[in-house]
């Protein structure tokens, strides 16, 4: 029997192409600098100047008031900072979700309209591996903006010699707010942004959830008669926005502002249990959304 | 006018899945009215809490964000409005068109719903839900012309907008009495004071003021972005 080849009489050269033949780094480095590139490119590190431009304004955005403060409680000499660290948090709290608004998008949605989310999948990194370096550069990036201020104000409390062990306390619950906010906002932020391939699109859905959520939870908190300090049913209205359901939980858990009438406050008893389980089902209910979206791309 | 730039822009903006986004708003006001409705609450104060507060301060600069810079700054980012810009037709007819749509969506997504909620929450007396929605349409229509104007100047169109809504509405406006004069939402309340009877309604913008600043706004913008369009540097998305 005769084949192709043969009929042709032809014969295929070594011509003297070598395979790659190096070490294969594999799928925990391929994620690992998904990482890293998704974590600088939140910062515009990597890419155009312009791209600069707004992630680090922000970032000085929410840097300056408590550099402000530090210099106020150093000459001043007061005797403590003028702000608690949750409650800077909870103060500046829209900058850090403008910072959401504007780089969730630049992590996901720029893959999908380029097409390239079906080459990271043709690499041993898989699906599951590339949203959870995604979610970990968003979660990342959120805590440098949100633990910066922190860390500068614990700085200047040292330097202005307040009580060391009140201070590292409270800056502990700031930090653990700062990773609350940062878990909610991340697993939500990256769900929406990977829905479309519109940049715009997304920023502007992202921010109007959070505004809009957050609209709300204080109007069905005044019409069930919140500012009456003895209805304390009402503020179960704070489930509803994400910001307002962490700066609840936080408050309440660590007792703090607990005289002022103002400070939103889970209710009391079953509060705190539900407000952890809705922010936990919140931050896993996003992820597995988002890892649904890319089970087909 | 062009028909078929209209319906293209209009399939942009309602195409896919995004009408279902772009409905979310209108519903969310009305289901909180039909459940506040009964409330027991003074009711006036709560027409102004739903309407005021979160319908004409937060969901209309919203919706006409997304709109306004739905029609025009996403087209501009993917690159596709070359296609538009390459056809045999004057630029400011691309805008005017384009913000028609970005208008009709806004008053639809936001106006209409604005009276459905004021008249489940209060029916028609004094004249009050009338106001509002007056006041949304005419607030509407300049947030629509400002934003697409945004959506031509620049790549952060969305970010610009939710700074002018968030930082110089909302907290700026709160503390400092002269930002509220050139605060869209202020000139609709404030034609919201003069449709309401006495009383009902209190604004802080004079309504002549309101109005002269809303057509130099939307006037203003619309040839703005006219005069941008027709020289527009297309840059490559980094």
């Amino acid at each position: 029997m005769t084949t192709r080849s043969d009929a042709h009489g032809g014969v295929i050269h070594d011509i003297g192409y070598r395979p790659y033949a190096g070490p294969r780094l594999g799928r925990r480095y391929a994620t690992r600098s998904l990482y890293v590139q998704s974590l600088r490119a939140a910062f515009g590190l990597g890419r155009s100047g312009k791209s600069k431009v707004l992630p680090f304004l922000l970032l000085g955005g929410m840097t300056a008031p408590a550099l402000g403060m530090l210099a106020i409680a150093l000459f001043a000499q007061l005797d403590e900072m003028p702000m608690d660290y949750p409650g800077y948090l909870a103060a500046f709290a829209v900058l850090p979700q403008i910072f959401l608004a504007a780089q969730a998008p630049v992590l996901m949605s720029r893959d999908l309209r380029h097409h390239v989310v079906p080459l990271y999948f043709s690499r041993p990194a898989t699906r599951g591996d590339y949203v959870a370096a995604k979610f970990a550069a968003m979660f990342s990036a959120l805590m440098i903006v949100l633990a910066l201020p922190l860390l500068l104000l614990f700085t200047g409390a040292m330097l202005a010699k307040f009580p060391v062990g009140e201070n590292l306390l409270h800056l502990l619950y700031g930090l653990l707010a700062a990773v609350l906010y940062a878990l909610v906002y991340s697993a939500l932020g990256l769900l929406i942004a990977a829905a479309t391939p519109r940049r715009g699109f997304g920023v502007a859905a992202i921010m109007g959830v959070l505004m809009i959520s957050f609209a709300v939870a204080n109007i069905t908190y005044a019409l069930n008669g919140g500012f009456d300090p003895t209805q304390e049913s009402a503020s179960w209205a704070f489930l509803i926005s994400p910001s307002t359901l962490v700066e609840a939980l936080v408050n309440q858990l660590f007792g703090l502002d607990a005289d002022s009438p103002s400070a939103l406050h889970a209710p009391d008893g079953a509060g705190t249990a539900v407000f952890t389980a809705v922010l936990l089902a919140l931050t896993a209910g996003g992820y597995a959304l988002t890892l649904r979206r890319y089970r087909n791309v | 006018m062009n028909t078929t730039v209209a319906r293209l822009t209009a399939r942009g903006l309602f195409g896919r899945r995004r009408v279902l986004i772009l409905l979310a708003v209108p519903v969310l006001l009305l289901v909180i009215s039909v459940l506040a409705r009964n409330n027991g609450m003074d009711e006036l104060d709560l027409v102004h809490r739903i309407l005021g507060t979160l319908a004409l301060g937060t969901l209309v600069p919203i919706t006409g964000l997304i709109v306004g810079t739905g029609v025009i700054a996403t087209e501009i980012e993917d690159g596709s409005i070359v296609y538009l810009l390459a056809k045999p037709l004057p630029r400011w007819k691309i805008v005017t068109t384009k913000l028609a749509v970005a208008v009709g969506s806004t008053w639809l997504l936001s106006a209409v719903p604005i009276y459905v909620a004021g008249l489940l929450l209060y029916g028609t007396g004094d004249e009050v839900v009338l106001g509002y929605t007056v006041g949304a349409l005419a607030s509407g229509a300049a947030y629509s012309a400002v934003f697409l104007l945004l959506g031509v100047l620049t790549r952060h169109a969305v970010i610009a907008g939710l700074a002018y809504a968030l930082i110089w509405e909302s907290l700026i406006g709160s503390y400092v009495d002269g930002a509220q004069t050139l605060s869209v939402q202020q000139w609709g309340l404030s034609l919201a004071e003069a449709v309401a009877a006495d009383g009902t309604v209190i604004a802080p913008v004079g309504l002549a003021t309101a109005l002269w600043l809303l057509v130099v706004v939307g006037v203003g913008a619309t040839v703005y972005a006219s005069v941008k369009l027709a020289g527009l540097t297309l840059s490559s998305d980094e």
